[in-house]
């Protein structure tokens, strides 16, 4: 059932409040014709008796209270999905997105809402497969396993993007016949960046197996809440239905946020911390929690969304509720990032909660577990080491600090830092790993268990 | 049953009019999705009410059906083992008929209504009983024995009970003739309103500890049987490994574990785990004697309201039973959000951070209800243990949902950043934490684990203190220009940080942790602390005694299996051998 009106009597922001309106059901889907013929979509935040309140996502300005139309269409806002999807460019709201793909639109398999609906937790699988991401900062210390969701905190002038399209190039599950895809959403970013990726993409053949919705800076902002709901509806499509093993980069959640704010700030609603609205744990969560896998279904999705931090801070609001919902965090650092160390990953403060259940014998290899104690025992005396030389002066410590000390630089320098085309396998990793720990006597190996310090670390003569 | 129709729809809040019977908290289903929701506020004949699913496609028109009743659970045999939403729907049987996402307006009853028990009559026709009066009993798992009562508010005359035999939860066991004169039918399964506490006989002080085998937690800040106590953190300080180890090594005859607004694979990792882990008392699985109420931070956020009280009734009742009940909530902050984000949508007044100006109260209700008690009707103890996870925004610990819970109960868990990134776990700060149940625990402490414990801890925790005050000192002139005296303080106060606080959850053997262990770890490293201030007396440089190859004993001593005193004695003879030769030798040296 259509029904048309045209008593829109109050435009704010980019809210719309149309009144006498009958049979309106809260979410349903809206489209607003202007008086030039324009077509604009909306969603019903509100109804209230015969008033809708209507959030219109390409903005309001234009719109007139006399003349522009209103549809109500009687169903929630959906996607089109199918799996001609792979390869193909839209824009925020699922259209192909022109200049980059001139392609006809898609002709869709079903129509799915793209809320979604919650995971039973009873139905989920714990993710324990390791993902290989080429990047020893990750695999080897805060390794990313299939169904996690773990974000990069970054800020502004970090080489996130760089970091992001890397592991989108690279990632691949250890093991045969599985079938890996890339679903992109790009949230109020720039044009530059977008075409980073999708020239990243499409140079490194990536594009063949990749769905990109692109929301750039200057597309409209209340656009952005539906953006990353209409890339986990694909992703949901692809994995579930499809068992495909699907990696979600949302960037920059950060905007994403903002955008919540307006509407919030125009709805007139009591803010909470920083004028973002009190239920943005809660909305957040509708997207975080879309990662998963699930008992009996082959395919998996892993999140790994991009928020920058507002003045580098980790308290803010957004990589605050963020760190809550998600299983543990990258963290990049600006120091590391002077120092030209790319990725600039702080592996200190970074965490994989998901970490213990991916490595180890038939993952990875029985002795990482333990290499990894030792490498961030090792790096945290190094660091400790540095600062004291700082104040002391390198003379002043003792030969073991100063070995530490050492270790710290070669560690930044040459098992963190890689080539921006570098994709390290697990194996040499983690040999990487061994190699700079002989830099320290073997009596410091404290948090290795002596049967793999025996096979990774022979005593020579010892060894045949 | 009355009928309404929808006025608004916004989000999870629904306003429905003509509803002239409404009651505050009556259950109303919703449109023909038949969605459950809640009264929350009454004008005239509208009605507020809070939805448990979501509200997309719902419209002004919309049918509101009232039942009339409260939000109640089903309480019974079958709860344990079971993993619930935030309004007792059966999450296992939600899949079953709904497949792996949860869609709208599933209605499945918590507890299985075909299932036969073996019921065992215990009480004897003709006895005067009341409510809480046990009339039998039933296995409900290898691990518990439910106890069948008297729901309250039911008293008289026992006229007649079935024989030993299979019966479902609906079928009559029992028969009383009421003081009027009626004739109650009394089945093993009760209803009880979630919001309401269930009555107890009398309540009492804690008095005895609730062992969890963490050592921090056991030695430093104990929590007792009936007591509340807060975990507040910010994430990634190991909130929920704290609420897991509480949960698997408590010892609590059942646990209830709400997860509350968390992550979904936290709530798959414990239902994967759980069925696993032997419980270290009995052997058997732990999910025996568990109740799991998950309601994930994506799932409907008013159901996330109500899980808490779904969680803390279900545990009120076996604590009715007469068992030590043990309930976590992770997180407590995802229900404070819950409810201001009600509040938000009534448009009320905000408090605090656009908190409602009732959370405090809500809190403390909450908090109220754990206690050891005497239960009513008959002469049984039963004790609920509450400990709730705190999320505080940004880690802020003045946090108005911090506030307000430090308000009301009596242990306070610390969580540290600075000590998870030192990836010092369990990450409790010894220096913040405190326990308000040290004293009246001293007596229990005192027969357990004898007469010497007291001090013990007393003059590690000092020690702990000076080695605070010590360090600032010692970062600005260097450790090395301390009093020998002081640099033991630093020397024992790392030891107690690294070989006794420090806490290997994941490790198979130090994950848990006796009390009589706790006491001879403590033990090791005080004596040897003793030893070596009377070595240092003697002249011995303090860096060579800090040095001796024995120490490593004491490093290893978590792993040293349970009851196994000799290599305590051995590992103390050892050192205070190797000292002993250090002294003879720095006298040797004096005497030249």
């Amino acid at each position: 059932m259509i029904r048309e009106y045209r008593s829109t009597v109050e435009i704010a922001g980019p809210l719309m409040l149309v009144q006498g309106v009958q049979g309106v059901t809260y979410e349903e889907l809206a489209e607003i014709e202007l008086p030039g013929g324009e077509l604009r979509h909306g969603r019903v935040l509100e109804v209230n008796g015969t008033l809708a309140l209507v959030q219109v996502f390409e903005g309001s300005s234009g719109v007139d209270i006399g003349r522009s139309t209103v549809r109500f269409l009687g169903r929630g806002v959906e996607l089109g999905v199918s799996e001609s999807m792979l390869g193909r460019i839209f824009d925020g709201q699922g259209r192909p997105r022109a200049p980059f793909d001139t392609s006809p639109p898609v002709i869709p398999d079903r129509m799915l809402n793209i809320n979604g609906a919650p995971m039973n937790p009873y139905a989920r699988d714990y993710p324990a497969e390791f993902i290989q991401t080429g990047f020893s900062s990750i695999d080897g210390i805060n390794t990313l396993v299939r169904g996690q969701k773990l974000p990069v905190f970054s800020g502004n002038g970090l080489p996130h993007s760089a970091v992001a399209a890397q592991i989108a190039r690279q990632a691949r599950v250890l093991g045969e016949g599985e079938s890996f895809a890339v679903v992109f959403a790009a949230l109020g970013i720039t044009f530059e960046e977008a075409d980073f990726f999708i020239r990243d993409f499409r140079s490194t053949g990536a594009m063949d197996r990749a769905v990109v919705f692109l929301n750039l800076a200057d597309d409209p902002a209340i656009e952005r809440i539906a953006t990353p709901r209409m890339a986990l509806t694909a992703a949901e499509y692809l994995a579930y239905e499809k068992d495909m093993h699907i990696l979600v980069i949302l960037t920059d959640m950060t905007n994403y946020c903002d955008a919540l704010r307006e509407i919030s700030a125009a709805r007139k609603e009591v803010p909470g911390r920083r004028g973002y609205p009190g239920y943005l744990y809660t909305d957040l969560s509708t997207i975080y929690e879309r990662a998963g896998r699930i008992k009996g279904r082959k395919g998996s999705i892993t999140q790994l969304p991009i928020l920058s931090m507002p003045e580098d801070d980790k308290t803010h609001p957004i990589p605050d509720l963020t760190g809550y919902i998600t299983e543990g965090q990258l963290i990049l650092n600006r120091e590391l990032h002077k120092k030209g160390v790319y990725p600039p990953m702080d592996v200190m403060e970074s965490l994989s909660r998901l970490k213990d259940k991916g490595i180890g014998r038939g993952k990875t290899r029985e002795d990482h577990s333990d290499l990894f104690n030792q490498l961030m025992a090792a790096y945290s005396s190094g660091k400790n080491a540095r600062e004291l030389a700082v104040i002391l002066g390198t003379a002043a410590l003792s030969e073991l600090d100063q070995k530490y000390m050492k270790f710290a630089e070669e560690y930044e320098r040459r098992y963190i830092s890689q080539g921006s085309h570098e994709n390290r396998g697990i194996e040499e990793t983690l040999n990487l790993g061994w190699e700079l720990l002989k830099l320290l006597p073997r009596s410091e190996m404290k948090r290795i268990r002596p049967e793999f310090l025996d096979k990774y670390w022979p005593v020579k003569g010892e060894a045949s | 049953m009355s009928q309404g129709r929808i006025l608004k729809v916004a989000g999870p809040l629904v306003v429905a009019e003509g509803m002239p019977e409404a009651r505050m908290y009556d259950v109303v289903y919703v449109s023909d999705f038949r969605l459950i929701g809640e009264i929350i506020e009454i004008k005239g004949d509208r009605a507020s009410i809070q939805v448990y699913e979501e509200t997309g496609g719902l419209g002004p028109g919309d049918p509101v059906y009232s039942t009339g009743e409260p939000l109640s659970v089903e309480l019974g045999p079958g709860l344990l083992s079971s993993i619930y939403d935030g309004i007792q729907r059966p999450l296992d049987k939600v899949r079953a008929q709904a497949g792996d996402w949860i869609t709208r307006g599933i209605n499945i009853p918590g507890l299985d209504h075909e299932r036969l028990w073996d019921f065992v009559p215990t009480a004897k026709p003709g006895s005067s009983v009341s409510g809480g009066s046990m009339l039998g009993t039933v296995q409900e798992t290898d691990l518990i024995e439910h106890r069948v009562m008297v729901p309250p508010g039911i008293a008289g005359e026992l006229l007649d009970m079935v024989p030993a035999g299979r019966y479902t939860i609906d079928s009559p066991v029992a028969k009383i003739r009421t003081a009027s004169g009626s004739v109650a039918d009394v089945r093993m399964c009760q209803k009880w309103p979630v919001r309401k506490a269930r009555p107890v006989g009398e309540k009492m002080a804690p008095d005895e500890p609730m062992v969890t085998g963490q050592r921090i937690i056991d030695a430093f800040f104990p929590v007792g049987k009936g007591g509340t106590a807060c975990v507040p953190g910010p994430f990634g300080s190991g909130k929920t490994v704290i609420q897991h180890q509480l949960a698997k090594w408590a010892d609590a005859e059942i646990v209830v574990y709400v997860g509350c607004g968390e992550r979904g694979n936290e709530m798959t990792d414990v239902l994967q785990e759980f069925p696993e882990l032997q419980d270290p008392r009995s052997g058997k699985p732990l999910i025996l004697k568990t109740v799991l109420v998950a309601n994930t931070s994506n799932m409907p956020v008013a159901a996330r309201e109500a899980s808490v009280y779904t969680g803390v009734t279900i545990a009120e009742y076996y604590r009715d039973m007469g068992y030590s009940v043990a309930l976590m909530a992770d997180s407590t902050s995802r229900w404070a959000e819950a409810m201001r984000e009600m509040s938000g949508r009534l448009e009320e007044m905000p408090g605090e951070e656009g908190y409602p100006a009732y959370l405090g109260t809500r809190i403390a209700e909450f908090y109220e209800r754990a206690g050891k008690v005497r239960c009513q009707g008959g002469d049984r103890t039963g004790a609920l243990t509450i400990v709730g996870a705190v999320s505080p925004a940004g880690g802020d610990m003045s946090d108005p949902v911090v506030q307000a819970t430090l308000r009301v109960v009596k242990v306070f868990w610390s969580l540290q950043a600075r000590l998870a990134y030192m990836r010092h776990f369990p990450a409790i700060g010894w220096l913040e934490s405190y326990s308000l149940y040290v004293d009246n625990l001293g007596e229990h402490y005192a027969r357990e684990l004898g007469g010497d414990w007291a001090g013990m801890r007393d003059r590690s925790i000092a020690l702990l203190q000076d080695e605070a005050n010590l360090l600032e000192i010692a970062r600005l002139v260097g450790a090395e220009s301390l009093s020998a005296e002081d640099q033991l303080t630093l020397y024992t106060a790392r030891s107690l940080r690294e070989d006794f606080l420090h806490q290997i959850a994941f490790h198979e053997v130090d994950t848990y942790c006796s009390p009589s262990k706790q006491k001879a770890m403590l033990g090791l490293i005080m004596q040897t602390h003793e030893a070596m201030r009377a070595a240092l007396a003697a002249g011995v440089p303090p860096r060579s005694l800090f040095e001796i190859m024995s120490r490593e004993s004491v490093a290893r001593a978590r792993y040293a299996p349970e009851g196994a005193p000799e290599y305590f004695e051995k590992a103390l003879a050892d050192i205070r051998a190797e000292i002993a030769a250090l002294s003879a030798a720095a006298s040797v040296e004096g005497a030249r």
